[in-house]
């Protein structure tokens, strides 16, 4: 059976007869078991996936009312809950948290009769660009296992590029999603803050993070946002979409548009394999009848510092409440007090995540909330006032998703501030509350290139059309596992 | 000079669910951590959901303080470790940058002097730790969540009372305002609490925190300016600081300075986002606001010529403002009023007796129509009342069941005088020597008839009898 297949061909197969869902997701359940022990893309699987699969056969048999997705099997990054499963934020902190709720993004994909694979890894409550802050161990990229995934949804990202699930949800507060996205040449879309609920999201900087879909083709991003998008009753921030299609119209093509080169984010720091296939993604969309001009964001040099204040800022407030008192692991309270139980029970955060936490407590503090925190929540301003500003006379703003292509364990991971820098051409959207796609462009040593679009506000619809145009120019080799 | 401010903590109880979830508000009739939800004991992926009755309840009391309302609010995070804060931040609201709380610069007049509000802001309470042995039950220290995230209104004043004597005055004002509100239950166990600080002529300002009830409060108020001047007087210094009240020792004691210390890290409350409060919501809640407690007095007193005093007892509170408001017509409003207090609060003097009392409006006219028609005595009435509170029975039904009408057949008055002169001889001869003496003879008849005896009538016949 070919499991390097997009949902929407999927549907067809199981609506013609082609193969049940449950052969499906019998495959779909090997292939894991085939490779998973190298690629480690999942956390943990639904042992009901099965049984889930023959549900929705016997709904389709007995032509009972079925839901949009006929059953195609999707994996959810480990910081979004589901009841009863585990959902560890890949922290030892979190090891045996079990969810007593299921988050809306979810619940709304359940409602549509999909089979949930299981849970992929992150780096440790989404915090790294590589998976290997994982307290579990990283993911593989499963174009070289000897290179990183990208992250944090590094998971996510290789259990799509790995045909281990043919779609997932990923989390994106700087990059998460477009970065392991670009890594393994999947489609991953960040969409408008507010989008998308967070209810049952495991905040990290909840002013700026978006859930967003991982799939393998455009119209697949299309298909599932669809399904989670719009408003919702239990997530005060997320606003009335009018129930856009957008799947409808997504062949429409970039005729006319104005598109914007981010002069700070092609310029500099670019790999030279990166910077030829920019150049080649500009003249395919000059080939498509769009018109291409260089645009000068000014404060793009200040985003990244910007973005790790303020999400360091919120970080420490978001995880201020795992103290190991309501739940947590086991750790005998006996000889402590109050604040040195705390202090030894938060010790099982990983270094990335302590690090942060320790900045958190720093930057907004009395003293130097002026000379840091609110300074970077200056930045966020000018920087949306630059970006609306660039939006009255482009379309769409594009960039390489990241300014190199995957790089080897262990390169980067001891220097965190070069590992910052990756976010360079992400953070932007995350500040701005835009939405922004990686498309996977190139394949070049093996590795994957994305190309970055950057659309308005609520936008989706447009974005995506110019993704898919993007899409249609290229022409990528299977993954080599 | 004392100064004195307060710091006022206030739940919303008349809500129904809490500030981010639809957990109760009134949280007290639950086994402890049964009134939880991931939301109110923060758990991961959980997110507010705010209430917004709760915005509009705190704006009515903002109001009702006479404080500028923000066309806009926003909420921050205060954060802070406490094992009764399921976040480990409390969700409140701060005016760094200008007006983003509920409501600012108000006042209240407390007799002649005026006193400002600072700030008014929404805030979720936290849970409540019971410590090791507060009770038999109690072996080790424990967390309860029920009340964690329950609407609480605090309210902020300049430094601006004089006397411990005048923040009492001022609190009853308040608590009785947010009452009539029907916003909150101030005579809630927990549910209205104040932390003070003072200073006096020459000396920094100490804050005064841990007071359990508004007693405390001036107790802890008294003896804090006490230790201040007696500080004073030997010329040392008095320390800016925080202090606590030993509820035990009746003193307060020097909080660590740790405490005082903490940086709070305030920043915007991103999950929930700007709350727009329009000129069309604000007048709305002003139109629906209930009549103050000055205007009711102020209409008692001139609309129907009773007391001030009466009018104020009435109007303060919306238990009897409301018996009242709906018993009353022209011709009896001032017989209703006088009733009430003097004879109704002597037996309905707590909210719990309140909450019990069987009494209605109706029952009120009733009386007063019955005692103004001389169908019962104001003895009887006062019997009858303590019925009607316990059965809430008609008021017919209980004068005939208690045998409580009033007796002004003249001829079985007569027929008990006569009865009497013969028992009470010298009384008789008494009573024809000295008159003031005649009470005796009246004290009796009223005694044989259980009160049920026309008075005036009474003292007619005997008066009658003696001349003959």
């Amino acid at each position: 059976m070919n499991l390097n297949t997009s949902i929407l061909k999927y549907i067809e197969d199981v609506k013609s007869g082609t193969f049940t869902v449950e052969e499906f997701t019998a495959a779909t359940l090997q292939r894991i078991k085939d490779v998973d022990g190298d690629v480690h893309a999942y956390l943990s699987l639904n042992d009901s996936a099965i049984n889930d699969a023959k549900i929705i056969d016997k709904k389709i048999s007995s032509g009972e009312k079925i839901g949009r997705g006929y059953g195609f099997p999707i994996s959810i990054k480990d910081n979004i809950c589901i009841t009863g499963t585990k959902t560890t934020c890949a922290s030892k902190i979190l090891e045996n948290f079990i969810a007593p709720y299921t988050s809306t993004v979810v619940n709304r994909l359940q409602n549509e009769d999909v089979v949930i694979t299981g849970k992929t890894n992150l780096d440790e409550f989404a915090m790294g660009l590589t998976t290997e802050f994982s307290a579990f161990g990283p993911t593989k990229n499963p174009w070289n296992l000897k290179y990183v995934p990208g992250g944090s949804s590094g998971g996510s990202a290789a259990s799509v590029a790995a045909n281990e699930c043919l779609a997932s949800l990923g989390s994106d507060t700087g990059g998460s999603v477009r970065n392991p996205a670009s890594f393994c040449s999947v489609v991953g879309l960040k969409p408008t803050y507010g989008l998308i609920s967070r209810y049952g999201l495991i905040s990290y900087a909840n002013s700026i993070e978006q859930i967003g879909p991982m799939t393998k083709t455009v119209k697949d991003s299309a298909f599932l946002l669809n399904i989670i998008a719009g408003q919702d009753a239990n997530d005060d921030t997320t606003i009335n979409n009018n129930n856009v299609n957008y799947l409808e119209n997504i062949e429409d093509g970039i005729e006319d548009k104005r598109i914007g080169i981010i002069k700070e984010m092609t310029i500099d720091g670019l790999s030279s394999e990166v910077a030829t296939a920019t150049k080649d993604a500009i003249k395919d969309f000059e080939s498509l009848g769009a018109s291409c001009d260089e645009v000068t964001l000014p404060t793009i040099p200040y985003t990244v510092a910007a973005y790790y204040t303020i999400t360091s800022t919120e970080a420490g407030s978001n995880l201020a409440r795992y103290d190991n008192i309501r739940y947590g692991y086991e750790l005998e309270s006996e000889g402590y007090e109050y604040n040195s139980y705390i202090s030894k029970s938060r010790t099982k955060f990983g270094p990335e995540v302590t690090r942060r936490i320790i900045l958190g407590g720093f930057v907004p503090s009395a003293g130097y909330a002026g000379k840091y925190f609110l300074k970077a929540l200056k930045v966020k301003s000018k920087l949306t006032s630059e970006v609306n500003k660039a939006f009255e006379n482009f379309d769409y703003l594009i960039a390489p998703t990241t300014p190199v292509q995957p790089f080897r364990f262990g390169e980067k991971i001891d220097d965190p501030v070069t590992l910052m820098l990756l976010d360079y051409n992400t953070v932007t959207a995350n500040l701005t509350g835009k939405p922004a796609i990686s498309v996977p462009y190139r394949v070049v040593n093996g590795l994957p290139i994305g190309m970055q679009i950057m659309g308005n506000s609520l936008e989706e619809k447009s974005l995506l059309q110019s993704a898919y145009a993007l899409e249609s120019k290229t022409n990528l080799p299977a993954v080599p596992l | 000079m004392t100064k004195i401010g307060l710091e006022i903590h206030c739940q919303l109880t008349k809500l129904e669910s809490k500030l981010f979830c639809s957990c109760k508000a009134n949280y007290r009739e639950f086994e402890p951590n049964h009134n939880i939800c991931p939301i109110c004991i923060g758990l991961p992926g959980s997110l507010p959901r705010l209430n917004r009755k709760a915005v509009e309840s705190a704006t009515s009391i903002a109001m009702a303080l006479s404080c500028e309302t923000p066309e806009k609010i926003a909420f921050f995070r205060k954060n802070y470790f406490y094992p009764d804060s399921p976040k480990n931040f409390q969700i409140t609201q701060l005016n760094v940058y200008g007006n983003m709380s509920v409501g600012g610069e108000g006042y209240v007049n407390v007799e002649d002097k005026k006193i400002k509000i600072r700030r008014i802001q929404l805030e979720e309470d936290p849970g409540r730790i019971i410590y090791e042995g507060a009770s038999e039950r109690t072996k080790i220290t424990l967390v309860d969540y029920n009340r964690a995230g329950t609407p609480l209104v605090e309210i902020v004043t300049d430094p601006d009372f004089e006397s411990p004597r005048q923040v009492r005055v001022f609190l009853n004002i308040l608590s009785d305002l947010l009452e009539n509100l029907g916003v909150a239950e101030p005579g809630l166990e927990g549910a209205m609490r104040a932390d003070g600080n003072v200073s006096i002529e020459g000396g920094n300002k100490v804050e005064i925190k841990n007071i359990g009830s508004f007693h405390d409060l001036e107790k802890a108020l008294h003896f804090e300016i006490t230790r201040q001047q007696s500080l004073f007087e030997r010329d040392i210094e008095i320390a800016q600081e925080t202090r606590h009240w030993d509820d035990r020792r009746k003193i307060t004691v020097s909080s660590r300075s740790k405490e005082e210390d903490q940086d709070y890290r305030y920043f915007l409350e991103n999950d929930i986002p700007w709350v727009k409060i329009d000129q069309s919501t604000r007048d709305a809640l002003k139109e629906n606001m209930p009549e103050s407690i000055s205007s009711k007095k102020e209409r008692y007193v001139e609309k129907f010529d009773i007391a001030p005093q009466v009018a104020g007892i009435i109007a303060s509170d919306r238990y009897y403002s409301k018996l009242f408001e709906n018993a009353y017509s022209e011709h009896n409003a001032k017989d209703i009023a006088n009733l009430l207090t003097t004879d109704v609060i002597g037996f309905i003097d707590t909210k719990e007796k309140q909450q019990n009392s069987k009494i209605t409006s109706k029952h009120l006219s009733d009386l007063i129509d019955a005692i103004n028609s001389k169908t019962i005595t104001r003895n009887s009435a006062k019997i009858a009342l303590q019925e009607i509170m316990k059965s809430g029975n008609d008021m017919k039904d209980i004068l005939q069941e208690m045998d409580l009408g009033q007796v002004s057949d003249s001829s079985e008055i007569d027929t008990l005088i006569s009865q009497i002169f013969k028992d009470e001889k010298q009384a008789v001869i008494d009573a024809k020597e000295r008159p003031e003496t005649i009470n005796f003879l009246v004290g009796k008849v009223m005694q044989k008839t259980k009160g049920k005896a026309d008075p005036v009538k009474t003292l007619e016949l005997i008066k009658s009898k003696l001349n003959q």
